[in-house]
């Protein structure tokens, strides 16, 4: 029979794997080596410019450490040369996912200082659209994480949601993104006519979104596999290493800024806080999720309490003038000029001011020396600190842990190097 | 938030406190209702264990500030926090700007780490005993603190094609 085959047959069948096996058997000392490889800063997992020095030993990550400032653009700095509300439009393109929460850090700060009065319709309006910004980027997490996993139509199904967002954010401030929307002493205009129908359709079409990708994802086997039981981390060390927001709510404990010390009127709203028991990554990706159908009541409430009144602060020292009286006062005209030229002085002093944004505690600490510029301006950024818990989360998990750790991580850079 | 007297008492706690250098406090300040303890630098550890013990285990945040012209120049602020009582305190230090240095709380709050390293990337605190102090967001070869508040902003040229061989480090 063997007769009967050509010459290149019988040179493959007489390769053997014998040799290759014998070295594989020897596997126990090639897995005591150790090497370090370079993962970024140009990686689509590592969503932005992250670079991570990963040392593995075989195919476990024995230690990381991360090198960031890749996209440092220095807004801190810029923001001391800037009037205070100039600073806005740059303060809001640090986390770029999180523009509504940047502004909000930030104005609430100064508003501190100036001890100036929010309209509650203001206040209302800052929830609606802060809600719907952390939708809008739990979304973004969402979409991207499952295409690190490897579902792609994940990614379509989340960013069809999120144009729905950005329409309104266009409709409501005239920008998709960084939209400036918030001003110091309340919002810039007053929603337009239609933006309560279309918010409204919005609010009562996202839930079922939402289960639609819990369907898809919740209990998929695939999902099941890399996220339960990969790099949980408790409760205690996350509070040590400073992380806060889904990933330590996913670790059981329920600290919500919202809940614990509200601003902006959080008090009226009723809402939940999902929390997760292990803190595994499936707990985190269910905790982001479950947050959305929460932060849909909440605009819900605030679209249906919506209070009548002024949409900023009459006080003309801080606010512009309406439009129409341009015309007739020559006081307005005045405040007109000088908040235009100059800006608004700020009484001297130091405030921290912290808010819950997407991803924990965003705090902004401002500091007047009582000109009309801030003489510092700091972003505590929550991808900023929770990245330090990324080592003690992937230590001792496959590398491809690693890659899902990291999207549950929800880093965004913007943040990170600000 | 600690309101004036809550700020006083614990002050006064501190000052008598145990292991704890009865000038370790120097000054209190109760600002838009914000309580802020300013500590003398050498004692910064101890403050921050000691006000750990009273429930304020969670920092928030460490930022630097830089007072110039003020001396001595430099600040450095830690934001507590009391998750149970959701309470939080600054604890604030000056140092001057000639020699800098400021014990590092890294080993008691590991959050400070990558913070810590901030502060000495943008305004030079050198921080000692501090695990892997390196600079963080600007380049490892780069010289000076870009926020302080002397170091002008845009001074920096920006780089493009044609200028590219007369910048700094260039082939030429």
């Amino acid at each position: 029979m063997n007769s009967n085959l050509s010459d290149y047959r019988r040179r493959e069948q007489s390769i053997t794997m014998a040799p290759l096996q014998e070295q594989l058997s020897d596997v126990e000392t090639v897995g005591q080596e150790l090497f370090t490889i370079n993962f970024g800063p140009h990686h689509p997992a590592t969503h932005g410019v992250l670079r991570l020095l990963v040392t593995l030993e075989g195919e476990v990550v024995r230690d990381i450490k991360p090198i960031i400032g890749y996209v440092h653009t220095g807004i801190e700095k810029t923001a001391e040369d800037k009037a205070y509300w100039k600073v806005i439009p740059v303060i809001e393109r640090m986390d770029y996912l999180s523009y509504y929460f940047n502004s909000m850090a930030f104005i609430g700060a100064v508003e501190t200082l100036l001890e100036v009065e929010v309209p509650k319709r203001a206040q209302y309006l800052r929830v609606i659209h802060m809600e719907l910004n952390r939708i809008m980027s739990h979304l973004v997490w969402l979409g991207t994480s499952a295409l690190d996993l490897g579902a792609i139509s994940m990614f379509w199904y989340c960013f069809r949601e999120r144009e729905r967002i950005l329409d309104l954010f266009e409709f409501s401030s005239g920008q998709r993104m960084h939209t400036r929307y918030f001003q110091i002493g309340g919002v810039i205009e007053d929603i337009p006519t239609g933006f309560a129908e279309k918010l409204r359709a919005f609010v009562e079409e996202m839930p079922t979104r939402i289960d639609q990708y819990g369907a898809l994802l919740s209990r998929n086997e695939i999902v099941l596999q890399r996220l339960r039981g990969t790099c949980p981390l408790n409760a205690e060390t996350l509070l040590t290493l400073g992380v806060t927001g889904p990933l330590l709510r996913a670790a059981g404990n329920p600290w919500d800024l919202r809940k614990a010390a509200p601003y902006s009127s959080y008090e009226d709203f009723d809402f939940k806080i999902p929390i997760g028991t292990v803190g595994d990554n499936y707990d985190r990706y269910a905790v982001r999720r479950a947050e959305m159908y929460e932060s849909v009541k909440i605009i819900g409430q605030a679209l249906e309490g919506l209070p009548e009144g002024p949409h900023i602060t009459s006080d003309r020292k801080v606010a512009l003038p309406p439009r129409h009286e341009l015309a007739t006062s020559m006081e307005a005209l005045i405040h007109h000029f000088k908040l235009v030229t100059e800006g608004m002085r700020v009484p001297p002093g130091e405030i921290y001011y912290p808010i819950e944004g997407p991803r924990g505690e965003l705090g902004c600490f401002v500091r007047s020396d009582g000109s009309s510029k801030p003489a510092r301006v700091h972003m505590r950024d929550p991808s900023f600190v929770n990245l330090q818990a990324l080592a003690h989360m992937a230590e001792g998990s496959y590398i491809a842990d690693l890659i899902a750790t990291l999207a549950m991580l929800d880093p965004i850079l913007g943040g990170i190097d600000r | 938030m600690p309101d004036a007297t809550g700020l006083e008492l614990i002050a006064r706690e501190l000052r008598a406190a145990d292991g704890l250098d009865s000038g370790a406090i120097l000054d209190t300040l109760f600002f838009r209702n914000r309580a802020t303890l300013i500590v003398e630098p050498l004692s910064i550890r101890a403050v921050l264990g000691a006000l750990r013990e009273r429930g304020f285990s969670f920092m928030a945040s460490l930022h630097g500030v830089d007072y110039y012209p003020q001396e001595p120049r430099l600040g450095v602020l830690y934001e507590l926090l009391d998750m149970s009582g959701v309470d939080r305190i600054t604890v604030k230090l000056r140092v001057g700007s000639s020699s800098p240095e400021v014990d590092s709380v890294t080993p008691d709050w590991p959050t400070a780490n990558h913070q810590e390293r901030e502060v000495y990337d943008m305004f030079g605190v050198v921080f000692r005993g501090h695990p892997d102090l390196r600079r963080i967001l600007m380049p490892e070869d780069y010289e000076g603190h870009p926020q302080r508040r002397d170091f002008p902003i845009g001074g920096e040229p920006v780089i493009f094609t044609f200028n590219e061989s007369d910048s700094l480090g260039s082939a030429q």
